[in-house]
């Protein structure tokens, strides 16, 4: 249906991005393989190597196993009470941790349980003596729950709301007590997504870096991310960064193999407050027990969001965003995040042209079938080769070449628009290919194509998922440290770089006062993002 | 009488399903295109279109070979079950781009646009958006864009399927009265018998893929003689 013209710019387009994509990973991987490989292969397997790797796994199982055993009763409370005071805006806050720098979130927790926080004032005041530490694999555990639990928590709400009404009717009809319901309706349907919100979450905790970074520390409490960085940013140690990248790039391959056989969670249907009647739990055990579970994870969610707020306002804000070293990152974060952004957003639209250019084919062969099934697993290279691996492997490339610092900024932006490409495609790949179903085949038939399609045809119906997409990248990028981290320097300090160096630097104040600056413009862009994306539903 | 749309010969596999359509379609009728459900008849319409290009044979159209052509240079105008307009633009600039794909209208275009409206019934409306409209005028709107195309062959897939049925009843009213001024050859998909004999002169029935009747429309509401098709007509 594509005009010849438009077939070839959208193959040339992914042809690009593609080659573009794959050197940029590719070069990457062959500076670390390429580097002394005799060194590497000795320190591959070392008791040290061994040890960061079995807490890797260790605290990722562990934060995994937590999150969605404790997720679980919260999902089924929140199903069984569609009237439950204040739902609807539970289930928004937690959508928060997603939006939220994960910094400025160890930041908040550090508030809440840290020495001199919350909690353990309090603990101590009942007398307990081993206050809790935010330090350390408990530290690590509580900050991943943090961040996690609420994911799993709406994906399983998620899967118990697609059930049908009447499943309630029928149950309550025939008089099915509470465990009946959970063992023959809201177990089989959390089970079939278990598999997957499991795989998501162990592979975000197995690849997570900034938490372990501020909570962690030590050989006995680091995960190999942060082990790479440590072994090139303080030890100046190629071969052991080399061999621990080798190591995490082995791990997360395992990682996403498993997902693969599992059917990935959905959360496209997250309704929030969908009017469902529930006829049972209306015992008062029932009702406690349920209120509880809402309240405890809602506080849990919700004071470190509000230490970051009080810390964040005891500072003298005005001071600060007025403050050179503010502008000068602010500025330094803005070009990064629209740079990465837009990357993001052309190479997700240049992915989607080629793909559409080789379903129209007649008859796909084997290259166009292989092109387009490349296209597809590069959106998500980076999950392969995670952000703190890339930069080492850029790091050793460019090293000869002089000051890596200069090339920094670049390098950055690149990273988080690989970081940012595969939420793009969620995004943009359903949307476009609404717009085409619906338009495709009528803008064809009239010949409207080339410039007057793309300005009268496509980009009004598709501004709003473009902009969702730019403002979700653009936050992805502004919050993030683990690609700035290897790189961050006197000449290079993004947002997140400032706080994380006020932090290391005692200056906690400050610290608080920009981790809810930063805070307040990430939720804001991917505030803008998600309402967007209901609109565009609704539309 | 000339052929208007011959396919000469054309095979086509898609997936695991088989076509094969050879037949001549006389200019200046309405031919229904008619058959169970997943026979091939909305194949048959994408394939004069352009959406499908055969494996084998040739489509032509008015004498001229146009089986590599890409559907927007075939002489056609097209109005499907839904989605005839495009949502975010209104009636006025979706019939306009039926004139021309890049906007580029003159006065004397304005005025045709607004003829055509007021044609179907839609005196008036150049201004409103296709998501106020009830789905029988949207279905008026794309026969507008169809007058003002001026193109000599009319392909409809199921144009009616999704109104009520009186709807039904005029819009076929408005197609024999359109098709009396332009006299232009009118390929129809319908799925229910009553319309082939209230809009056509001629019918082409099909099933798995091949064509099995091809008759004058009082001939083929009467034929009892081929299994499938009498199954089709008992409803």
């Amino acid at each position: 249906m594509l005009t010849q013209t438009e077939r070839r710019r959208g193959i040339g387009w992914g042809l690009l991005s593609l080659a573009g994509v794959t050197l940029f990973v590719g070069i990457a991987v062959a500076a670390l393989l390429s580097w002394d490989a005799g060194n590497t292969q000795s320190r591959l397997f070392t008791a040290y190597t061994w040890q960061i790797l079995r807490f890797t796994l260790l605290q990722a199982a562990l934060s995994t196993l937590l999150s969605v055993v404790f997720a679980l009763p919260v999902a089924l409370a929140l199903a069984r009470r569609p009237s439950f005071p204040g739902r609807i805006w539970i289930i928004r806050l937690m959508a928060l941790p997603m939006g939220l720098p994960v910094l400025i979130g160890a930041l908040g927790l550090i508030g809440i349980w840290g020495r001199q926080g919350v909690m353990n004032s309090l603990l101590l005041k009942l007398g307990l003596e081993q206050p809790v530490s935010i330090y350390g694999l408990s530290g690590i555990l509580l900050a991943h729950v943090f961040f996690n639990l609420p994911l799993a928590a709406r994906l399983l709400l998620a899967a118990l709301e697609r059930l049908p009404a009447e499943y309630w009717l029928l149950s309550s009809s025939l008089g099915m007590k509470p465990f009946s319901v959970f063992r023959f309706i809201e177990w089989p349907a959390a089970r079939r997504v278990i598999p997957g919100i499991t795989g998501l979450i162990f592979m975000l905790c197995a690849t997570s870096f900034t938490l372990v970074l501020v909570l962690g520390g030590g050989p006995a409490a680091t995960t190999l991310e942060v082990a790479i960085y440590q072994s090139l940013r303080f030890d100046f140690d190629p071969p052991r960064a080399i061999a621990l990248s080798l190591l995490q790039i082995g791990i997360t391959a395992l990682v996403l193999i498993a997902i693969s056989l599992f059917p990935a969670p959905d959360d496209a249907g997250i309704t929030a407050g969908r009017a469902m009647r529930r006829f049972d739990g209306r015992t008062v055990p029932a009702r406690l027990w349920d209120t509880f579970a809402i309240l405890l994870a809602t506080a849990f969610l919700i004071l470190p969001l509000a230490s970051i707020v009080a810390a964040g306002a005891r500072a003298n804000l005005w001071s600060l965003v007025t403050s050179a070293a503010f502008l000068r990152a602010a500025w330094t974060s803005f070009a990064i995040a629209l740079s990465a952004g837009l990357l993001a957003v052309l190479t997700s639209l240049a992915i989607i042209a080629a793909r559409e250019a080789v379903t129209d084919m007649k008859q796909p062969g084997g290259t166009a079938r292989a092109f387009s099934l490349s296209l597809g697993a590069m959106s998500s290279l980076v999950l392969l080769v995670p952000p703190v691996v890339l930069g080492t492997g850029w790091f050793l490339m460019l090293r000869p070449f002089g000051d890596v610092a200069r090339f920094a900024p670049a390098l950055v932006a690149i990273i988080n628009m690989l970081m940012a490409l595969p939420f793009v495609m969620r995004v943009l790949a359903p949307a476009v290919e609404t717009h085409r179903k619906r338009t495709g085949r009528l803008a064809a038939s009239l010949g409207v194509s080339g410039f007057s399609r793309v300005w009268r045809i496509d980009f009004p119906v598709l501004a709003k998922p473009l902009f969702t997409a730019l403002s979700f990248a653009m936050a992805l990028s502004l919050g993030d440290l683990g690609a700035v981290a290897l790189f961050g320097s006197s000449d290079l300090i993004t947002l997140p770089w400032l706080v994380y160096s006020r932090l290391s630097s005692y200056r906690t104040n400050d610290a608080d006062g920009l981790a809810l600056i930063l805070g307040i413009i990430c939720l804001g862009l991917t505030m803008i993002g998600t309402s967007g994306q209901r609109e565009a539903k609704r539309g | 009488m000339a052929d208007a749309v011959a396919l000469d010969k054309v095979e086509l596999k898609l997936g695991t399903k088989e076509f094969r359509f050879d037949c001549r379609l006389p200019a200046g009728a309405v031919t229904a295109v008619t058959g169970p459900s997943g026979s091939g008849k909305s194949t048959l319409l994408n394939l004069v279109a352009g959406f499908e290009t055969p494996d084998q044979g040739r489509i032509l159209i008015a004498g001229e070979d146009v089986t590599e052509k890409h559907p927007s240079e075939r002489p056609v105008s097209l109005i499907f079950q839904d989605n005839n307009l495009f949502a975010h633009l209104d009636l006025a600039t979706n019939i306009g781009l039926g004139i021309s794909p890049s906007l580029k209208l003159s006065g004397r275009d304005s005025t045709a646009i607004s003829q055509a409206l007021e044609r179907v019934g839609l005196g008036g409306f150049e201004r409103r958006m296709p998501g106020t409209l009830s789905g029988g005028e949207r279905q008026r709107a794309a026969f507008a864009r169809a007058l003002v195309r001026r193109k000599p062959v009319l392909l409809m897939d199921e144009p009616f399927a999704a109104l009520d049925p009186g709807l039904r009843l005029s819009m076929a009213n408005l197609l024999a009265d359109l098709h009396r001024e332009t006299g232009n050859t009118v390929l129809v998909v319908t799925h229910d018998p009553d319309e082939v004999g209230r809009l056509a002169d001629h019918a082409v029935f099909i099933d798995h893929g091949h064509v099995l009747l091809q008759a004058p429309t009082e001939e083929f509401l009467t034929r009892r003689d081929i299994p499938p098709l009498a199954e089709f007509l008992s409803g």
